[in-house]
């Protein structure tokens, strides 16, 4: 027994080396490289906090992470607010031979890639796209709307994608509920809202966090739907990392950037930790 | 500057030329391999390998194709974006894995200093048939040694739906601020280049932009927003173009529409009067590679009229080809504005990086832009 103790304990260990080696350590040297600077296209290592001040002190860096927030929580609450509602009608109005099905095709839009998503978009809200053409076709609009290229393309671009995460995220909650709860809130007098409201919802808070959570950190941490559906008409901070990468080969300011966005994810986590039970999904 | 184009070659006076590198059997070898490659013939099994480190318009088997069949050799092709990829591509490669690398021309001498391109010697290169602003511009040499040749270049003017545009106003850099294309301009997003275009509307040469130029240019950058739509990569402005999202792409020409212009007529593209900036791409062998001659020979063939009409309309993307003898159909040329050649070249100057410090100050104000 002892013998078998030992042999899971060092289990754990190449998948904590692992973690050592390709986290934590990049990690330190991100944190280390932000207080360099980068002074006439050279990396200087110096211990400052200019690079801090500047993103924190400038308004058109410091607005990228509010519009990094924004967008993102805007974006988790509409996902679980359209989500929600499709997750339960899977688990408890749907037969459950149908229930596969409906799972398979709530899950396609992961099977295309992602920039390709994007674009696809692009074709539906664009100008000449579907909608602006149906709308016009059947004389509901004389001028074509402005769908694309701004954050409410971006928005609908992530929900899209993050509505069906959450939607599996949701159903396998919901179907680990026992059925003999909502029977003795209903035995007990409660009306369907009330064995809603009073027992469903709060039992699945736990797949709707998790869900939530995977959704903030994906979301905010993305480049390619606010650089394609967005237009690069606002800037978020992932676009704001390119630029100092791409353009200026500033590593220290993109490091500074990417540390904000981690701290920002950890906080996050630290709110929602009491309700990511993964064993509830 | 003066008109750079050469005559057509039958008219062209030969002490204007440098011999060709071109000999009788490589023209022979050349034909046999465009003939195979246009049968579909594929080369037996290659005696050799060439490892380029190039731009995605190097990719183009029928840019590459008939090298591999003249010479039976196989062509590995690794594209990349941006001079630092390729640095870092490099640092992680071992001595004699690279053999021709493609770069942003005015990179060339940087990466000269850093031992990575060999000398190349003028003379095994038509260098009397290349527009002269590239053969004259100053990246050509460092300390007297060239370690590049200019491949391609192209130019940050505007490309434009003349359906939806009035073509004249394309010609004048104030369509920036135009109020009749209001929301109707996307912006390739590259800032150095927009703001020399700003720079140049305001009579302001592009390599003379300094410190006290920036807050005018800012100034003018930020009105300039009301008209923009998107800001994006090529082909996100491409896209925007084709569905008709936009009108007019500032900060594009021939590099984004040209590909397009033989299935969407309504395209085109052109520069401002007021001036133009060109991009130029260079090419040359790696010091480290074990085969130099071949390398060269590679090199030769890019810049030969059969290889230049070749890379000119690579299916990645169109620009002009360097060499003003390149093989190219009536059509192309079309395309190319190889008419106006002449008065582009004349008026347009090599889009170059500022010093760092301007650099860093601009990539600031064009992050202001974005997010204003």
């Amino acid at each position: 027994m002892s013998a078998k103790r030992d042999w899971t304990r060092w289990a754990v260990h190449p998948a904590v080396g692992f973690t050592l080696v390709f986290f934590f350590l990049p990690l330190m040297i991100m944190v280390t490289v932000s207080f360099w600077q980068r002074i006439y296209g050279k990396l200087e290592a110096t211990w400052s906090i200019a690079n801090y001040a500047k993103f924190f002190g400038a308004d058109y860096l410091r607005d990228s992470l509010l519009n990094s927030l924004e967008v993102t929580l805007i974006t988790t609450f509409l996902s679980v607010l359209l989500a929600y509602p499709l997750a339960w009608i899977l688990a408890y109005r749907v037969p459950p031979k149908w229930q596969k099905v409906l799972l398979i095709l709530a899950v396609l839009p992961f099977w295309t890639a992602y920039v390709v998503r994007s674009y696809s978009w692009l074709l539906v809200i664009s100008e000449n796209g579907i909608i602006n053409a149906t709308l016009m076709a059947i004389g509901i609009i004389q001028e074509p709307l402005e769908l694309a290229y701004g954050r409410s393309a971006t928005i609908l671009g992530f929900v899209h994608f993050f509505t069906m995460l959450l939607t599996l995220t949701i159903y396998a909650n919901l179907v680990q509920i026992k059925p003999s709860y909502q029977k003795a809130a209903s035995d007990l007098g409660a009306n369907r809202f009330q064995v809603f409201f009073h027992v469903t919802l709060p039992l699945s808070i736990p797949g709707v966090a998790v869900g939530a959570f995977i959704t903030f950190v994906i979301a905010i941490g993305d480049f390619i739907t606010p650089q394609i559906l967005g237009g690069s008409t606002e800037v978020l901070v992932p676009q704001a990392i390119m630029l100092q990468v791409s353009r200026a080969a500033n590593f220290p300011m993109a490091a500074v950037m990417s540390l904000t966005l981690t701290v920002v994810v950890v906080i996050v986590y630290l709110m929602v930790q009491k309700h990511l039970k993964m064993d509830r999904i | 500057m003066s008109n750079t184009i050469k005559a057509a070659p039958a008219a062209q006076s030969p002490e204007f030329l440098t011999p060709s590198p071109v000999t009788r059997r490589t023209f022979l070898g050349y034909t046999a391999a465009t003939t195979a490659t246009l049968l579909g013939v594929k080369p037996a099994i290659a005696a050799d390998e060439l490892n380029v480190l190039v731009w995605c318009d190097h990719a183009d088997d029928k840019l590459i194709e008939p090298f591999e069949a003249a010479h039976n050799v196989r062509i590995n092709v690794k594209t990349y974006e941006g001079t630092g990829t390729a640095l870092s591509l490099i640092e992680q490669s071992r001595p004699g894995d690279w053999d021709v690398l493609v770069v942003d021309a005015p990179d060339a001498p940087t990466v000269a200093r850093r031992g990575i391109l060999a000398p190349l010697d003028d003379g095994d290169f038509p260098l009397g048939d290349l527009f002269s602003p590239l053969t004259s511009a100053g990246f050509n040499y460092v300390d007297g040694t060239r370690y590049a040749v200019p491949e391609k270049f192209g130019y940050y003017g505007v490309a434009y739906n003349k359906e939806k545009v009035d073509p004249a106003d394309m010609r004048s850099a104030q369509v920036m601020w135009n109020d009749a294309y209001k929301g109707r301009i996307a912006v390739y997003d590259y800032y150095f280049p927009t703001m020399q275009l700003i720079a140049i509307s305001m009579g302001i040469a592009p390599d003379k932009i300094g410190m006290d130029d920036l807050p005018t240019i800012r100034e003018k950058l930020l009105a300039m927003k009301p008209n923009i739509k998107i800001i994006g990569d090529i082909v996100s402005v491409q896209n925007a173009l084709v569905n008709g999202d936009v009108d007019l792409i500032l900060n594009g020409a021939e590099f984004v529409v040209s590909g397009l212009m033989p299935t969407i007529p309504a395209l085109d593209w052109t520069i401002f009067d007021e001036g133009g900036l060109m991009w130029i791409q260079g090419i040359g062998v790696f010091e480290s590679s074990n085969k130099k001659d071949l390398a060269k020979k590679f090199v030769q063939y890019i810049l030969s009229p059969d290889g230049q009409g070749r890379l000119a309309t690579s299916e990645c993307y169109w620009a002009m080809p360097a060499n003003s003898q390149a093989v190219l159909d009536d059509s192309q040329k079309k395309i190319l504005r190889w008419d106006e050649q002449a008065g582009f070249l004349d008026r347009s100057v090599p889009s170059t990086i500022s010093q760092p410090d301007i650099d860093s100050a601009m990539l600031d104000i064009w992050t202001e832009f974005l997010q204003s």
